[in-house]
């Protein structure tokens, strides 16, 4: 079974009178523990794609699976909780919360979670997954003392305190210098490697894509190549 | 219930990041419920001293008062026309089950003499010693005069503070003698210190004798009951005469003087002793409008008015005069509240304003917490119960400051003030709904933000 499938999707937007359609028909699906870019230029549905991917969206029509459950058919509440227990986010411009803690940024997605997690566990957690991103003595440092990557770095945390299986990040090195990318995207691989987690990579960066075992590359709202995966993990 | 504490330490946490703007948001907030406490407080305080005043001027006390004359359309003021007797005061006591205690009260207004010191006291009332009772005075040193004394218009009297002072300075006044105009009196007590009434007169410079004392011998109205025979003996020189002579009464005389032929043929029936006001106590406050009517009804008996003719007598009630100041006192602390109340709104407007700044400059936030998966409704609570929070922490930084405010009135100014435990409530209630009402615009609005569009806004 593939973490994630998706089966002719559409997303058309209503501007006024006029339709304007984003997705043509999209199929796509990954398997559990890949590591796949999502590449495109902008204008291309990319975007629109990383959206319905995140339960942020949903489709016009077609439907959507993730990890068993059909996306495509809940209301915003329920993709809410859907989005809390399965995804994790990771953006390009990290978005933390100014004047709080690490610590506290990171354990700031347990007090949506259900069910929910004791406050002892939730900090045992968010101090081992700074630990794991490599910010063990920085917990109690503000967004506003940490370097990008840093910040980078603790958004990731922040992205896997719920145990998701899929790790969403969006243009996630965008904002960052190439040496500090490199770490990051070495996180990524680290964390795919090390821990089973399946991770999209959206970006329009051919060398941040380099990183995925598979690029998925979208193109006037249909995807171009490499929908689906053929279950090979590239040596490194 | 577990949902309560998370979302109010997620609030307290997203205050805490901006400290002075919370605090400054909170200072409407304060001023509104300090202003409500203060004035409440004051208010409260202000109310009672007024009803206490005038609980010890007599809110039970009823004034009877002889109507006014009137000639050809013509009127001559109130108690002109001399209409009440002693037996009057004697039948309301008898058969007016409410009235505790009647006094009949002569007024008179001379000089008093003692040794080489002379005065002229505001108040001498000729009366019964049930007048202590109406007005709740106590003797402080002496006795109050006796039934026999009142009846046989003995010369004894009491006096007031400012009087014994006036006259006698240190020594005691008691034993003393007197003389009221040309009559002698012995001063039997001296009445408790009273001080002066809520329009500033002083009611201790006051003397007091039995009426019938005052009456004949002070007035200068001779006891016609008790001349009637003599008047007759004496040939040509009636006693009421000469009396009127020397001491010119200011009273009408009800009847055309008689020469002493006249008097001899035709002995007229005893004229009636007319009276200045009878006091009545009702035993209670909720008493008094069943004993107006009822004493009205026994008066107009008495004084044979017909059905549709105006009383000869007016019935005055200083509850009238205690409602309408207690009337006052609350329309005063009625505007104050009202005065509060807009502070309080005002300083919710403020909040509102502030959330809904806080709303726009968080969307990326509240966009953020959509993603990693809070719900509408997460949104919505989180931002109201910061509201709420701000409001309530407002109320009582308001509640303190409102205690300080109403404790510096209270220890500069010397009002009065009383706690209000009522007012503490209302004001922490009215805050707490100032909070939900106008978080609640603010806070839906949060919630009802798409998180893609949240999470690009800039």
């Amino acid at each position: 079974m593939e973490l994630i499938t998706l089966d002719d999707v559409h997303k058309t937007y209503h501007l006024g009178d006029l339709d304007v359609p984003v997705l043509k028909g999209v199929s796509m699906s990954v398997g559990r523990g890949e590591l796949v870019a999502l590449m495109g230029a902008s204008g291309s549905g990319k975007s629109t794609l990383m959206n319905i991917l995140g339960c942020l969206d949903r489709p016009t029509s077609g439907r959507y699976w993730l990890d068993g459950d059909e996306v495509s058919r809940l209301a915003p509440e329920g993709r809410a909780v859907l989005r809390g227990r399965k995804i994790g986010f990771v953006f390009q411009n990290f978005n933390l919360l100014p004047r709080t803690s690490a610590l506290d940024n990171v354990m700031m997605p347990l007090a949506y979670a259900r069910p929910r997690v004791s406050d002892t566990e939730g900090r045992d957690r968010a101090r081992r997954l700074l630990d794991l991103v490599g910010l063990g003595d920085r917990m109690d440092h503000h967004p506003s003392q940490l370097s990008g990557g840093q910040q980078q770095r603790v958004a990731i945390a922040r992205a896997l305190i719920n145990e998701p299986p899929v790790l969403l990040a969006d243009e996630p090195t965008g904002n960052l210098d190439s040496k500090t990318s490199a770490e990051i995207l070495q996180m990524f691989r680290q964390l795919n490697e090390d821990e089973g987690l399946t991770i999209i990579l959206v970006t329009h960066d051919a060398e941040v894509a380099a990183t995925a075992q598979r690029v998925i590359r979208i193109r006037d709202g249909l995807i171009e190549a490499g929908a689906f995966g053929q279950r090979v993990r590239a040596a490194s | 219930m577990k949902v309560i504490p998370g979302s109010v330490k997620l609030a307290f946490r997203a205050l805490r990041r901006n400290v002075l703007r919370s605090a400054l948001t909170t200072l409407g907030i304060v001023i509104g419920v300090g202003a409500v406490i203060a004035m409440v407080e004051i208010g409260q305080g202000s109310k009672r001293a007024v009803a206490e005043s005038i609980q010890s001027l007599g809110a039970n006390n009823l004034l009877v008062m002889p109507g006014q004359a009137a000639s050809g359309g013509v009127s001559f003021g109130g108690g002109t026309q001399p209409t009440l007797t002693p037996d009057d005061a004697e039948a309301i006591e008898r058969e007016i089950p409410a009235a505790a205690a009647v006094a009949p009260v002569v007024r008179a207004r001379t000089q008093i003499v003692a040794g080489n010191k002379n005065w002229v006291p505001l108040y001498i009332y000729g009366t019964s010693a049930e007048f202590l009772e109406v007005r709740d005075w106590p003797v402080a040193d002496g006795r109050a005069f006796t039934a026999q004394e009142v009846s046989g218009s003995a010369g004894v009297c009491m006096i007031g503070t400012t009087v014994a002072r006036e006259l006698f300075g240190d020594e005691p006044a008691v034993g003393q003698m007197i003389r009221v105009n040309a009559a002698p009196m012995r001063v039997i007590g001296v009445l408790a210190r009273k001080g002066a009434n809520t329009f500033g007169a002083d009611q201790d410079d006051i003397v007091l004798a039995p009426w019938r004392t005052i009456k004949f011998k002070v007035s200068g109205q001779s006891a016609q009951t008790a001349n009637q025979s003599a008047a007759g003996t004496q040939s040509g020189q009636p006693t009421q005469a000469s009396s009127s002579a020397r001491f010119p009464s200011q009273q009408p005389s009800p009847y055309p003087l008689q020469s002493a032929s006249q008097l001899a043929n035709y002995p007229a029936p005893p004229p009636p002793t007319f009276i200045d006001q009878i006091l009545v106590k009702v035993g209670s406050e909720a008493d008094v409008p069943a004993a107006m009517k009822q004493i009205t009804t026994l008066l107009r008996e008495r004084h044979r008015i017909r059905a549709g003719q105006p009383d000869d007598f007016n019935i005055r009630d200083t509850a009238e005069l205690s409602q309408a100041a207690v009337a006052t006192s609350r329309l005063m602390s009625g505007l104050l509240l009202a005065v509060a109340l807009i502070s309080l709104v005002v300083g919710g407007v403020g909040i509102m304003n502030i959330m809904l700044v806080s709303v726009t400059e968080r969307t990326r936030e509240i966009g953020l917490r959509m993603a990693v998966g809070a719900r509408p409704g997460d949104i919505l609570r989180q931002f109201l119960t910061e509201a709420v929070m701000l409001c309530l922490i407002g109320g009582a930084m308001g509640v303190l400051f409102g205690w300080l405010g109403s404790w510096g009135v209270r220890a500069f100014l010397h009002w009065r003030t009383e706690p209000s435990l009522p007012a503490v409530l209302a004001a922490v209630g009215v805050s707490a709904f100032v909070g939900v009402a106008f978080g609640f615009y603010p806070a839906w609005k949060a919630s009802r933000l798409d998180p893609i569009d949240a999470l690009r806004y800039e």
